[in-house]
């Protein structure tokens, strides 16, 4: 039985085409992906992120805990509603899953989750915070509902669409989110490489807030266009481009990940001893003949690498994707990549492909 | 369901049709490209191949994945539609007009033997 959001029946309405994403029921489109990316680059569009999990860990010092569970350092999180991306690693530097942090209060932080690693997710941290018997309470908020809104003009859409959150949320810095209300979140994050807000609601409000976007002009985007935006904008997709056998230093994560200061956090010490034995970087097809797929293998003169996410870039009308490749390959170089019975040329570039609706790469 | 009268059908959804020259057309059905989403990359089978009926032989892919495409009939690749390599997109307008490529038939009654649309609507929507 696929489990869906609260968002289900108002996606079958409009016609979408849904999928088992992960276990979950979701919209892949709603009738043209590619119409749906160029909605979000040019103007603003909407997805249904509820399948994600919002966890809140409160009740004492959640800072302290943090910073030892999440491989990024919390610390950097100083004003109350600054967000952090940061991985969570086991003992051997894998990576358990990626997540956001919010910062609200010293005893009340939020994270968001990927969907299909909540469960594993909140069982992990319950484990760390019972073994540090560090008095925190951790909720899965499974009652809440998320909406990313997306685009150059995704704020002033949200703004008419909802206008007494205005004065609050034109004033959130990018990466920063805020509780107007106590069931609620508006937060300037995504996962498009465009502006925008994710908004949390509880879940029987989502239907409202959706249709409300929609009489403003956001358009409804399924999960396909959301995965072809964000391999634009360079992020990663956790189960795809990492997951616990792969270490965030060959996952082109390192930024997200504190080595240099002497805190002690997670699989820091698997991290110091493997160190980095790959390179993440982007693709372009340069030759016609396929499309850039998962788990396709490349061949350079430094040896052999592998496709983890790839597709057909609509911004760039070209085949793009991420990749790990041998240590040493750099940005500029050529890889073959075998595509059936081919063996095709790519140019090796540094991602992201695209931010803000412009092309970064050539 | 999308599915004219005057055409064969695989269960593999290719559609097929008799050309006044006895050779066929085939591309894919209605019900596939809105399956497989925005077509992006067609790369029909080169002229001059010689094909057996069920074999994969070509191959499309939209943004969201890739899928053989099969010969209904057992022949010789006598054209491709070269028009589709710059803009595959045709398929997902027009599926029954975008062909992707000819087949000169060993057996002429070999046509007889695919679905017609009754039974490829039925096959589809199982």
């Amino acid at each position: 039985m696929l489990k869906s959001t609260p968002l289900n029946a108002v996606h079958r309405a409009a016609g979408a085409r849904m999928v088992d994403f992960g276990g979950w029921d979701m919209p892949v489109n709603y009738g043209s992906q590619i119409e749906e990316h160029h909605a979000v680059r040019r103007d603003a569009g909407m997805f249904d992120v509820s399948h994600m999990q919002v966890v809140d860990i409160e009740g004492g010092d959640v800072r302290a805990f943090l910073r030892f569970a999440l491989a990024n350092n919390v610390d950097k999180l100083k004003t109350p509603g600054k967000a952090l991306y940061s991985c969570m690693l086991d003992e051997r530097g894998g990576v358990i899953d990626d997540l956001i942090a919010y910062f609200f209060r010293e005893d009340f932080f939020r994270l968001v989750v990927n969907a299909g690693t909540a469960a594993k997710d909140v069982a992990w941290l319950s484990a760390l915070e019972a073994k540090r018997n560090a008095g925190l309470t951790i909720t899965p908020r499974r009652e809440l509902a998320m909406i990313a809104v997306q685009g150059p003009n995704a704020r002033a859409k949200f703004w008419s669409a909802f206008p007494a959150l205005r004065p609050m949320s034109e004033s959130l810095a990018p990466f920063n989110g805020e509780l107007p209300g106590d069931e609620q979140m508006v937060a300037r994050t995504g996962y498009t490489g465009e502006d925008g807000f994710e908004m949390v609601v509880p879940a029987a409000r989502a239907a409202d807030t959706w249709n409300a976007l929609a009489a403003a002009g956001v358009r409804p985007c399924g999960l396909g266009a959301r995965d072809t935006l964000r391999l634009e904008a360079g992020m990663n997709l956790y189960g795809q481009d990492m997951d616990e056998g792969v270490s965030p230093l060959d996952a082109g994560l390192a930024w997200t990940v504190d080595l240099a200061s002497p805190r002690d956090f997670v699989g820091r010490q698997a991290l110091r001893a493997a160190g980095q034995q790959r390179e993440f970087l982007g693709l372009v097809l340069t030759e016609a003949g396929g499309v850039l797929r998962s788990h396709q293998q490349t061949e350079d003169d430094r040896g052999a690498g592998e496709v983890t996410s790839g597709t057909f870039s609509p911004t760039l009308s070209r085949s793009i994707a991420l990749a790990r490749l041998p240590r040493g390959t750099a940005p500029g170089d050529t890889v073959r990549v075998r595509i059936r019975d081919k063996a095709l040329a790519a140019k090796v570039v540094k991602p992201p492909f695209v931010r803000n609706g412009k092309v970064l790469v050539n | 369901m999308n599915v004219p009268q005057d055409l064969r059908y695989t269960e593999s959804h290719e559609w097929v049709k008799r050309e006044s020259d006895g050779t066929v057309s085939i591309g894919i059905t209605d019900h596939a490209q809105a399956q497989l989403g925005d077509i992006v990359f067609v790369e029909p089978p080169k002229p001059g191949r010689k094909v057996k009926a069920g074999e994969a032989v070509g191959v499309v892919e939209s943004v969201k994945a890739a899928s053989d495409i099969y010969a209904p009939v057992s022949g010789e690749v006598v054209a491709a539609n070269s028009d589709l390599a710059g803009s595959p997109e045709k398929v997902n307008a027009d599926a029954y007009a975008a062909w992707m490529f000819r087949i000169k038939p060993d057996d002429a009654a070999a046509l007889d033997q695919l679905l017609d649309a009754a039974a490829y609507e039925k096959a589809a929507s199982t």
